[in-house]
């Protein structure tokens, strides 16, 4: 979304991708970074409330944010490729409501999506503003397994006045 | 081995530190948050962050590690539903050593699963100049019993279903966005 603040609408939405949560990585970021038994060992696993091997949370929202770049780096790209200049991206100030609906297996495959879901200003930085968004990774039964609302703030085209 | 009750409503601890290192910032941006805040030096010196900093999500990581080595690896966990709210409020460079503490915010039982407790944690990161860099409002699902010889409440089918357990659970179905 390497746009302007001004050009984000409601309801815009944008598929990001899929991915697949091998084994392998599942048990490689857990062991970093959440080595609980039901995301590191496959026996463990099945004897928790998970039922089999189980990806980390963080593994999954980690994910969300990898496509979110590939997408903002493409779409920067073709912004360039016009001769146009892309609005720029700050810091995120965090993120709400996020919720693991469902586990994510070994072998499931995520496609993740977001989709604006508003814009407000922010206080003291006239040049740029709030992004929220709504964002869900679907597995491939169909079932919603993870969702948030991300925010983040994106550069103005016309910076607010100031007061 | 921790069970539910060790986790009353105002009970606190502390979490072992974090030493935030330049590779781990770097490996975790490449592969999962490649933007050039968190990867090229003389990007970040003109992002309004001032300077490398690691991803918001790599800070997340790295409490969901100091939180698994604290207590929640000795501990009956039967995962999380999720977390209310996370704030990013200052950046955690490479070099900062962080601290964290934790505070039961809510404890109490399952409405669909007798055997589990639902445990409302408020987490709070510290660099080392006291300076408060994250915070996490999250839920935690915790074994009222152990089963001996297992280490970790029985499986059963689960009913991990938004609404149920972790609440509260305001707008969820309006924060899902439309199918495409």
């Amino acid at each position: 979304m390497s746009l302007f603040l001004e050009d984000y609408h409601r309801g815009d939405a944008i598929a990001l991708g899929t991915h697949l949560f091998t084994a392998e990585s599942i048990k490689a970021f857990a062991a970093f970074y959440d080595p609980q038994p039901f995301h590191l060992d496959e026996a463990a696993a099945k004897s928790s409330v998970f039922g089999s091997l189980s990806a980390s949370g963080w593994h999954t929202a980690a994910v969300w944010m990898k496509l979110m770049v590939a997408y903002e780096l493409k779409l920067t790209t073709e912004i360039l490729a016009r001769g146009e200049t892309p609005g720029r991206l700050g810091p995120s100030p965090g993120f709400r409501q996020m919720r693991f609906l469902k586990p994510v297996h070994a072998g499931d495959i995520i496609a993740y999506t977001t989709s604006v879901r508003a814009t407000e200003p922010w206080p003291g930085r006239p040049k740029w503003g709030l992004l929220l968004s709504d964002n869900a990774g679907v597995n491939q039964r169909g079932e919603t397994v993870f969702i948030f609302i991300g925010r983040v703030l994106v550069e103005r085209r016309t910076p607010l006045a100031q007061k | 081995m921790l069970t539910f009750s060790a986790f009353p409503p105002g009970h606190t601890g502390t979490l072992p530190p974090k030493t935030v290192t330049r590779d781990e910032v770097l490996t975790f941006a490449r592969e999962f948050d490649p933007q050039p805040m968190h990867l090229d030096e003389a990007a970040a010196a003109k992002s309004l962050l001032g300077g490398i900093a690691a991803s918001g999500w790599h800070s997340c990581a790295m409490l969901m590690r100091m939180i698994c080595d604290g207590f929640l690896l000795d501990t009956a966990s039967m995962g999380s539903p999720g977390l209310e709210e996370v704030r990013w409020i200052k950046p955690v460079m490479p070099g900062d050593v962080l601290t964290a503490t934790y505070t039961v915010k809510e404890a109490r039982l399952s409405k669909s699963r007798p055997d589990m407790g639902v445990v409302r944690m408020f987490y709070e990161v510290m660099r080392q100049d006291g300076e408060t860099v994250m915070t996490w409002d999250c839920t935690h699902f915790i074994g009222r019993h152990l089963v001996s010889g297992t280490g970790s409440p029985p499986y059963r089918e689960p009913s991990r279903t938004a609404g149920k357990d972790g609440d509260p659970v305001p707008d969820t179905q309006s924060a899902a966005p439309p199918s495409p």
